[in-house]
């Protein structure tokens, strides 16, 4: 399973840990773009004053620029940095392609994301969440998703091990179903091969079922089995244990793989689309449930006997509350998936509350303990400058989680009360103004637990920036490079 | 069982098959069935494509991420039935491309709002929300009332809808850039915009040129209009 429990006769291949670090350093600068204009869309929420009139500026156009920086760019880097370099460490084979291919992916990722970002500020949108790019920015992602393909399944196929680790069957899952998907719901045609705008080819009703099968399985197959592959291999590494169950990791892949994708049509209770569809999607989202926690037992269950190292390793303690995050959002989700709960639960603040445990607890959170692992790692340090300012990243971020989701619970539930309450007469008992301002003060607490958690997040970005410069960290006894990081 | 099954995760090849085959099947019963079964969409009297004004405008709706805040779904739901109108037919957004169903009410749903409130208070309240409902947190949209609408490739844009499935007529496509003009001008006679496209609310326009606001109040104005639950016609979907 790891590659350092191999002979030390056998040299380690020339891995390349060049584009790994660019990717980590993006993953770092994204993740604070990220957060940062989350803050900021928040603050228009509480006081919309601070859209300023200003037609880029606005919720409408600064709301996509958050969410592609936080799953695609923040989220993606991640995935791709870490894929690159879990495939080469479990494969005991360098990158298939060559370093001008790997750097392609990463300029050319690097270049979807800018553009991307610029086009929803100047007003360009398919207005399809989560794949709001446009039909031209479709195109070079395909290019470059192809050629990220490429790498990772032929390093699959030169690898010198002969046994797939089980992170990279995550992995593949996720690069495979994010091509089918990509492709799936971005069908448009252009109105001119020279504009930008173009017009989706399916309509209404379909269109609203490929965009939630599109809509849910970025969840399932970006920020669940991407992340997955993550905590597969930088949990043990972390915990210097085995995966808990190797039979628990085949029955929970291929469960969660098959059962994901049949789970969108949750997204569009009540509405006009065929009860049938709906009746599936919640049928499957419901049984999305066991697949979903067995994954996380694996991952909880790994520290069995090394549950100690939370009190030293704080990116450990970053990854096993990824998990926790991810048990609790993973329950959740079927939870809201009921028809009767969503009645409740859809349109409200209730959803952002979901969607952020998931995203700051999960992906963010199993992130940071595979960045405060690696960064020591790759640029070759002894250790992260300060297990102390990592603790206080830690601390300040989960207070931040916990007001960011107690809010949006709060918000939500209230909302979704009121939509429906009635008075004595029979009448409906309050405007939908009242509830806009109803949920004020919980939108000031959100904005209060957003600010924490980028706050951790700098925290990490100085000690991240002092591990790599400060002498402090310098390795003074020349080990074996292979057995110096297994330690850390 | 599961050594028998090793052989899986020791061929990549295999192993990237055997999961493209796990994650179509759920799609395909879900996605194909809702183009082949006809009651999917049940053809209702009175829909239509949009006017070229009212495509327009939906197309700043779409740039807006409009769809951030306000749905256009009214759930089959007694409250909402209530608040918003009778719930939202499929054949309602079946020329919606895209669909813009939203998945999000900071503000209310907007599947009905054609014609509940006037264009005076549409422009009043896209100019500044506040002035006409304290509340709200919606952000000032005074810049299109200031932005000429690019008008000159709405052929194109009809055109690429009617390849994607929206029945425009040749002499709706010829005739394509007048009606947008009508439609923004209440001086201009609007007879021929509303044969073609019943129910076509004029704009006010400011006299000079049209803007892009003028084009998102048409927007506005028309959704959830064109289907008269009054008339016997419809009787069948009368709740």
């Amino acid at each position: 399973m790891s590659d350092h429990a191999l002979p030390m006769s056998r040299a380690a291949p020339d891995y390349n840990e060049a584009v790994v670090k660019k990717f980590i350093i993006a993953t770092v600068f994204w993740a604070i773009v990220a957060f940062l204009v989350g803050v900021y869309i928040a603050t228009e929420l509480a006081w919309p004053q601070f859209n300023l009139g200003l037609s880029f500026i606005n919720f409408g156009r600064l709301r996509p620029v958050h969410t592609s920086a936080a799953i695609f760019a923040f989220g993606g880097s991640a995935l791709l940095g870490t894929s690159f370099y879990v495939v080469q460490r479990t494969c005991r084979a360098r990158l298939f392609g060559g370093e001008a291919l790997a750097n392609f992916v990463f300029w050319g990722y690097q270049f979807f994301i800018v553009m991307a970002a610029l086009s929803y500020v100047i007003g360009f949108s398919q207005s399809q969440e989560y794949a709001e790019p446009e039909w031209h920015l479709d195109v070079w992602l395909t290019i470059v998703w192809v050629a990220y393909a490429v790498i990772f399944i032929g390093t699959l196929m030169k690898r010198e091990e002969p046994h797939i680790y089980v992170a990279n069957w995550f992995y593949l899952a996720f690069i495979l179903t994010i091509a089918v998907l990509h492709i799936g719901n971005n069908l448009a045609i252009p109105i001119s091969l020279y504009s930008a705008k173009s017009y989706s080819v399916a309509s209404g009703v379909q269109n609203a079922m490929i965009q939630w099968w599109y809509g849910h399985n970025a969840v399932g197959f970006f920020l669940t089995a991407g992340f997955l592959g993550m905590m597969y291999y930088f949990i043990p590494k972390a915990a210097n244990r085995p995966i808990y169950s190797y039979r628990l990791s085949v029955v929970h892949f291929w469960s969660l793989i098959f059962m994901y994708i049949w789970a969108g049509p949750h997204h569009l209770h009540w509405t006009a689309l065929p009860d049938w569809t709906q009746t599936l999607g919640m049928a499957f989202s419901i049984m999305l449930w066991m697949p979903s926690w067995g994954g996380m037992i694996n991952g909880l269950m790994t520290l069995s006997g090394a549950w100690d190292k939370l009190r030293t390793d704080p990116g450990l303690r970053f990854s096993v509350t990824a998990v926790g995050f991810y048990g609790m959002a993973t329950f959740e989700g079927p939870v809201m998936s009921i028809r009767d709960v969503n009645a409740l639960s859809h349109y409200t603040d209730w959803g952002i509350g979901h969607v952020h445990s998931g995203a700051l607890g999960w992906v963010a959170f199993i992130s940071f303990g595979a960045i405060y692992y690696l960064v020591p790692v790759l640029w070759k340090r002894s250790g992260l400058y300060s297990a102390r300012l990592a603790s206080w990243h830690y601390w300040i971020a989960t207070l931040g989680i916990v007001f960011y989701i107690t809010s949006m619970w709060v918000a939500g539930i209230m909302q979704g009360l009121m939509w429906r309450a009635y008075d004595q007469f029979g009448f409906l008992q309050y405007s939908f103004a009242e509830s806009v301002v109803a949920v004020h003060p919980y939108y000031v607490i959100r904005l209060l637990g957003g600010l924490m958690f980028l706050t951790g997040a700098l925290i990490m970005v100085y000690n991240l920036i002092k591990t790599v410069h400060s002498p402090e960290t310098e390795r003074d006894v020349a080990l074996p490079t292979a057995v110096a990081v297994a330690g850390e | 069982m599961f050594g028998t099954l090793q052989f899986i995760e020791r061929n990549a090849f295999l192993l990237l098959v055997f999961t493209l085959i796990t994650i179509a099947i759920g799609g395909i019963v879900e996605v194909v069935p809702l183009f082949t079964i006809e009651t999917t969409v049940e053809h209702v009297k009175g829909v239509r494509p949009y006017s070229p004004l009212e495509q327009r405008g939906r197309d700043i709706y779409t740039r807006e991420g409009c769809y951030t805040c306000h749905s256009q779904q009214i759930r089959a739901l007694r409250d909402e039935v209530e608040r918003y109108g009778h719930f939202s037919l499929a054949a309602e957004s079946m020329y919606d491309h895209p669909f813009q169903w939203g998945s999000k009410r900071i503000g209310p749903d907007l599947a009905r709002v054609g014609g509940k409130y006037s264009s005076d208070w549409h422009y009043a309240h896209l100019i500044n929300p506040q002035s006409v409902v304290p509340e709200s947190l919606m952000p000032h949209y005074a810049f299109l009332a200031d932005t000429p609408l690019v008008t000159d490739d709405i052929v194109a844009r009809l055109r690429t809808l009617r390849m994607v499935g929206v029945p425009y007529t040749d002499e709706e496509i010829a005739s394509a850039a007048a009606d947008l003009a009508t439609q923004a001008n209440p001086a201009a006679d609007n007879a021929a915009l509303v044969k073609r496209y019943p129910k076509a609310m004029t704009v006010l326009g400011n006299g000079r040129e049209v803007t892009e606001m003028d084009a998102l109040v048409a927007y506005l104005q028309v959704l959830g209009t064109m289907v008269d639950f009054a008339d016997p016609a419809n009787e069948h979907l009368q709740q």
